[in-house]
Parts: C-alpha cells; sequence; structure tokens
C-alpha cells in the first residue's frame, strides 16, 4: 500500500470511527430506552438515504475533470478540517469542553424517557426518528470524506472498505459493551482526524489551483508531522495562555 | 420557512459551519494560489502560509 493510499485509508477510518461512536451513543440511548427494534429501524433507512446520497454523488464527483475535482475537494476537506482541528486545539488547551459519550447518552436517554410514548403501525416513532437522525447527520460528514478521498485517489472502494471496517468495529464494540464507548479517546482522533483533512486539503486544493508539490506526493510526508506540530504548538500556547489568565485572576 | 431555505441554510452549516471567515479564507487562499501559480511563479507555499494564518486567527477568535 503506498503512503496515500495508507493516509486514505487510515484518515477515513478514524473519521468514520469517531462519527460512529457518536450514532451509537444515540442508538444505544434510543434502544435501551424506547424500542430496539423502531431504533433499527431508523438505522437502517438512514444507511438506505446515506447510499443513495453515495450513489446520486459519487459518479458526479468521479466525471469531473481532476484538476476541477481536487480544487472542490481541497476546499471542502480545507473548511471541514480547519472545523476539526479548531475544536480539538481548544478541547485540548482545556478551553472547550471535552465531548463525553456518558453525559450525551444520559441526556439523550432522559429525554427519550420524558417524551411521549405511541406506536404508529409497531414503530415507535420518536424512536425511528431520533435514531435516524443521529446516524444520518454522523454519517454525512462521513460520506462526504469517503467520496471525496476516494475520488481523488481513484480508489472509491479503498475508502469504502475503510469505512465500512470502522464501523463494524465500532457497532460490534458497542454490542459486546451494551453502553457508550466513553473510554475510546474520541478527542485525540478527532485531532488526528483533523491534521488528516486539513493536510490532505491543502495538498489537493493547491494542486487543482494550478501548482505542483515539491516532491509530489512525498511532500505529503512532509506536510502532516508539520499540521500536526503547528497544531500541538499552538494548543500548548493556548494552554499556558489560559493558565497564566487563571493566576493573573487568582492574584486580582 | 420553505423547504429550499431549509436545504440552503442546512447545506451552509454543514459546510461552512460557525466560522464562515475561516471558509472565506480557504477560497481566497485557493484564488491566490491560482493567480499565482497562472503567472508562472512557484506557488506551493501559499497554502500552507494561509492554512497556518487561517488556524491561528480562528483560535485567536474563538478565545477573544
Amino acid at each position: 500500500m503506498s503512503g496515500p493510499e495508507l493516509g486514505l485509508a487510515l484518515s477515513v477510518f478514524l473519521a468514520c470511527a469517531v462519527e460512529a461512536v457518536e450514532a451509537l451513543t444515540v442508538v444505544l440511548a434510543i434502544g435501551i430506552t424506547r424500542s430496539w427494534s423502531s431504533a433499527l429501524y431508523g438505522c437502517a433507512a438512514a444507511a438506505a438515504a446515506l447510499a443513495v446520497v453515495v450513489l446520486g454523488l459519487g459518479p458526479a464527483l468521479t466525471s469531473l475533470p481532476l484538476h476541477v475535482l481536487r480544487l472542490i475537494v481541497g476546499g471542502l476537506l480545507l473548511m471541514f478540517g480547519l472545523q476539526w482541528l479548531r475544536k480539538a486545539v481548544l478541547r485540548a488547551a482545556g478551553l472547550k469542553s471535552r465531548h463525553d459519550e456518558r453525559s450525551v447518552f444520559a441526556a439523550e436517554s432522559a429525554a427519550a424517557t420524558a417524551a411521549e410514548r405511541r406506536t404508529l403501525h409497531g414503530i415507535d416513532p420518536y424512536a425511528f426518528v431520533v435514531s435516524f437522525k443521529g446516524v444520518l447527520l454522523e454519517g454525512l460528514e462521513v460520506v462526504v470524506i469517503v467520496l471525496t478521498f476516494g475520488a481523488n485517489q481513484h480508489d472509491v472502494p479503498l475508502a469504502a472498505v475503510a469505512a465500512v471496517a470502522a464501523v463494524a468495529v465500532v457497532a460490534l464494540a458497542g454490542l459486546a459493551a451494551r453502553a457508550p464507548l466513553a473510554r475510546v479517546p474520541e478527542n485525540a482522533m478527532k485531532f488526528c482526524v483533523g491534521v488528516m483533512l486539513t493536510s490532505f486539503g491543502m495538498f489537493w486544493g493547491a494542486e487543482g489551483a494550478g501548482t505542483s508539490w515539491p516532491g509530489a506526493d512525498g511532500a505529503l510526508l512532509v506536510m502532516i508531522p508539520a499540521v500536526l506540530l503547528a497544531s500541538v504548538g499552538m494548543m500548548l500556547w493556548l494552554r499556558r495562555s489560559a493558565s497564566a489568565l487563571r493566576t493573573i485572576g487568582d492574584v486580582a | 420557512m420553505s423547504r429550499l431555505v431549509r436545504v440552503l441554510r442546512g447545506s451552509w452549516e454543514f459546510i461552512v459551519g460557525d466560522d464562515w471567515l475561516t471558509a472565506a479564507g480557504v477560497v481566497a487562499a485557493l484564488a491566490v494560489t491560482a493567480l499565482v501559480a497562472g503567472a508562472g511563479v512557484a506557488a506551493w507555499w501559499v497554502m500552507p502560509a494561509a492554512v497556518a494564518a487561517l488556524l491561528a486567527l480562528s483560535l485567536a477568535r474563538a478565545t477573544r
């Protein structure tokens, strides 16, 4: 497997795993408190909707000329990547609360318990809709990442395999634990995904805009560590600034 | 709210998120890269410089 292929598989796997953990929390909360069958029907319906998006967008993306595809995909990945990276840096610096699956699970369970109970054709509409929305919203970003990475590398099957593997691992772990996967290092994984999306976005965006990188694909081997180092540097600087501000506040 | 407006608003939130300045900066950086490359000058350095600046500015705005 070449470097870019490995980067593609790793990025898609990590991004998918993080989103799958978040979707699993919602489905578990609904399944345990309301109805497993309705929650799973909601999951299946969302998976079908995501498959329709893939079937619609996939051929449209792959039919674009390569430089146009790379410009669009690079821009999209950069927008996503910088959002992921900003939140991850703020969380790691202690300036934003960390994503906690246990508290999300508790909130979803409380809302599901309080909601009105009724059935329609044997299905609990609340359980179906919440499960459907949870999986669809988390899955949409994954679909975009899978399609954009896969189309750019001319290897949608590899991206799809990495995505399915991530969902399978998370689903099996969730089935075994019957509880939200709170011990998964979600914030660290989001940091890594942010670094990968930003690096690949920069690489493909610049190529789509008409430039070429010194060292061609090998430039990624410099860019990924450089983005990671810059992000860690900004995180440490923010952490120190926040600590200094707290100290000043304590003295005052 | 019409369905079209909801779809457009949802797409905006999905792609741009809560920091439109960063998204605009990405578009501007790609445009500058295309202009510099079109002039026949090496332009690979534009995106790394722009991304570092965009992330730093986005973090600064978030912590202000």
